[in-house]
């Protein structure tokens, strides 16, 4: 007899979806918003739950979907990696929706709203449905379901700029997902399976006996090379600050927050469970991503040194951040991916915390975004300034938050290395200095007070009434930024443990 | 040099899916129009499922649903139905994301009053600053 629990994720993503479609019969905003609420909630006291018994059980299980077995079946994977990758991405969704729901309200025609709650519901599915599935052809469907949610949450604010900038990823995305899928079905020719663990015996005999070497690469650039378009990775990242950058302060938070990440587990999943790291590191695809992380870490926070619009500033920040966690990937060695894994869940936690509180900071100033008029916005906002300046440290690398933890490890994985211990290291300290650079004249600026004899550049504003979502949100996410900066070691052996039942 | 040619003939299907694709996906990467952007992703689609049924496919055998049902059923018989499930799958979703581009693409015609994409960026950020 299955024990009950194993049940929580399978019914967690049906629960998503079921309520996606019953969302849309409603059609009062604040109702829709109380939905999701609860649904997210649940949701993630479900994932909580499923943590708990997974390490207590010490042990991974695969879920079957349906009543059709092994080599045919549909099937799941859950492990303590995937479950609290799935806890913290509930939370965070939870936390993005609390954070800008004002701004939902200022941006969205109110008829639509519920829709845009729809749209987080398929969210949280396909999020879920991608770190635990089990079946390559699932994890195809979900992207996609994942980018259509995506796209549609960009654009909800609908005018002509979003719109644009939805078109913009919609054609990278769809490139992508075209790679993916013709890399897929080139798999499925030569292995014959699409369930994770097949296919792994599939590849590992074609290596042994050294046939199709050339295919199985090209097959595995392809693959990589789409999900990488849809995580933004350096020379891919175009279409990011178009889209983060406009979106509604929810969208945003989301996109940067969680979105990215959903690929980027499906990339560790890949390397882990259907390639292992041993022929991924003996194809040499390892280092293209070490040397493209690097470009991102760097170019990413030149680029966001020139921009002035704040939101774009994040969003460039973003791109700077997922070269963190390619830079861990592309180091290669079991150390190191804890180090990614534990920059994707501090950058879930910063990245939505510094977008909800440039939102607010944004509206506490008539939704002027241009850096220059948020002068002083912290005095009109102070929470929000708090929150603000607390994940831009975290970015730069103080200890005692998130940031620093991440750049500790994979300092440590990297000593490791030959060539790429002066690559790693020069990136690190190069980039936490770029950090700085802008992290750490906008938070001097929100602080600032008018100078003498300055204008003040918007006259008459007052302190902005403070609403009870907004401070969850901020507290929760700025909590979480602190717990992952102090607990280090708890946390990291969680990874570890989950990296080694995958 | 024969050897080439023949292994080319024998993977026909795979040979024409991968022009199709890179066709089809050089004319969603290249094109500023938006309508051409639609027909490369279509292209593009069409190429992926090619290779996938021609996939399963076994000479001079049938998917089960025409097998004749008055022959007790063997495996001998059938294709592979596996990739034919794939591919329908693969066409709800290129169906729904033609669907989804091609509403954008009259909003985005309705608003500048032009279906290039460069121009419409272009337009989009000068509304912007």
């Amino acid at each position: 007899m299955l024990p009950f629990y194993q049940n929580l994720p399978f019914f967690s993503i049906v629960a998503c979806m079921l309520t996606g479609i019953f969302t849309s019969l409603i059609h009062n905003g604040r109702t829709a918003f109380r939905v999701n609420l609860v649904l997210l909630s649940a949701v993630a006291a479900a994932q909580l739950t499923t943590l708990v018994c997974v390490v207590r059980s010490g042990a991974a299980y695969d879920y079957m979907v349906g009543i059709i077995g092994h080599p045919w079946g549909n099937e799941l994977r859950v492990g303590p990696l995937e479950a609290a990758l799935c806890l913290a991405f509930a939370v965070v969704m939870m936390m993005c929706v609390l954070g800008g729901w004002e701004d939902l309200n200022h941006d969205i025609h109110p008829e639509k709203l519920p829709l845009y709650f729809v749209m987080c519901d398929l969210m949280m599915a396909s999020l879920m449905a991608l770190t635990y599935t089990n079946d390559l052809f699932t994890a195809y469907v979900f992207i996609e379901i994942n980018t259509i949610a995506a796209c549609a949450l960009v654009m909800a604010k609908d005018n002509g700029a979003t719109i644009a900038a939805t078109m913009r990823y919609l054609m990278m995305s769809l490139l992508a997902s075209g790679l993916f899928l013709f890399g897929l079905s080139l798999l499925y020719w030569i292995t014959g399976q699409l369930l994770i663990p097949d296919v792994r015996d599939a590849i590992q005999q074609l290596y042994a006996t050294g046939q199709y070497a050339i295919p199985l690469t090209l097959i595995l650039g392809m693959m990589m090379t789409g999900l990488s378009v849809k995580s933004a990775l350096y020379p891919f990242h175009t279409w990011l600050p178009d889209a983060h950058g406009s979106a509604t302060t929810s969208s945003s938070a989301i996109l940067s927050g969680l979105v990215l990440k959903a690929y980027i587990v499906l990339i560790i999943k890949i390397i882990y469970q259907v390639v292992t790291p041993e022929i991924f590191n003996a194809l040499h695809l390892n280092n293209v991503f070490l040397v493209m992380g690097v470009l991102a870490m760097i170019t990413g926070s030149l680029n966001a040194i020139w921009e002035t619009h704040v939101k774009r500033m994040i969003a460039y920040s973003s791109v700077a951040q997922i070269g963190y966690i390619f830079l861990g990937i592309g180091l290669g060695t079991r150390a190191a991916m804890i180090a990614a894994v534990y920059q994707i869940l501090v950058h879930a936690f910063t990245k939505p915390l510094l977008f909800c509180c440039a939102g607010e900071l944004a509206s506490a100033n008539w939704h002027h975004k241009h850096l220059y008029y948020l002068r002083g916005a912290g005095h009109h906002a102070p929470l929000a300034g708090l929150g603000f300046t607390l994940g831009g440290l975290s970015m730069v690398g103080v200890p005692l938050l998130g940031g620093f933890a991440v750049k500790f490890y994979l300092a440590d994985a990297a000593l490791l290395g030959s060539w790429q211990l002066v690559v790693a290291l020069g990136a690190l300290a190069a980039s936490s200095l770029l950090n700085a650079l802008y992290y750490v004249p906008v938070i001097v600026n929100i602080w600032s007070k008018n100078l003498h004899g300055d204008p003040d550049p918007l006259p008459g504003l007052r302190r902005k009434p403070v609403h009870a979502p907004f401070v969850v949100s901020t507290l929760c996410l700025s909590l979480g930024a602190v717990a992952l900066g102090i607990f280090l070691q708890p946390v990291a052996d969680l990874l570890a443990l989950g990296l080694s039942l995958m | 040099m024969k050897d080439f040619f023949l292994t080319l003939y024998h993977q026909r299907m795979l040979v024409t899916a991968a022009i199709l694709f890179v066709i089809g996906f050089a004319g969603l990467l290249f094109n500023w129009n938006l309508i051409k952007k639609i027909v490369g992703l279509n292209i593009m689609d069409t190429a992926v499922y090619l290779a996938l049924t021609s996939a399963g496919y076994v000479n001079g055998r049938v998917a089960p649903i025409m097998a004749d049902p008055k022959v007790p059923a063997t495996m001998e018989q059938f294709i592979n139905p596996v990739p034919t499930g794939l591919v329908l799958t693969g066409i709800v979703v290129s169906v729904s994301f033609t669907a989804f581009s091609l509403a954008l693409t009259v909003r985005l015609y309705r608003k500048y009053g032009t279906l290039y994409l460069d121009d419409i960026l272009f337009r989009a950020k000068r509304s912007v600053d």
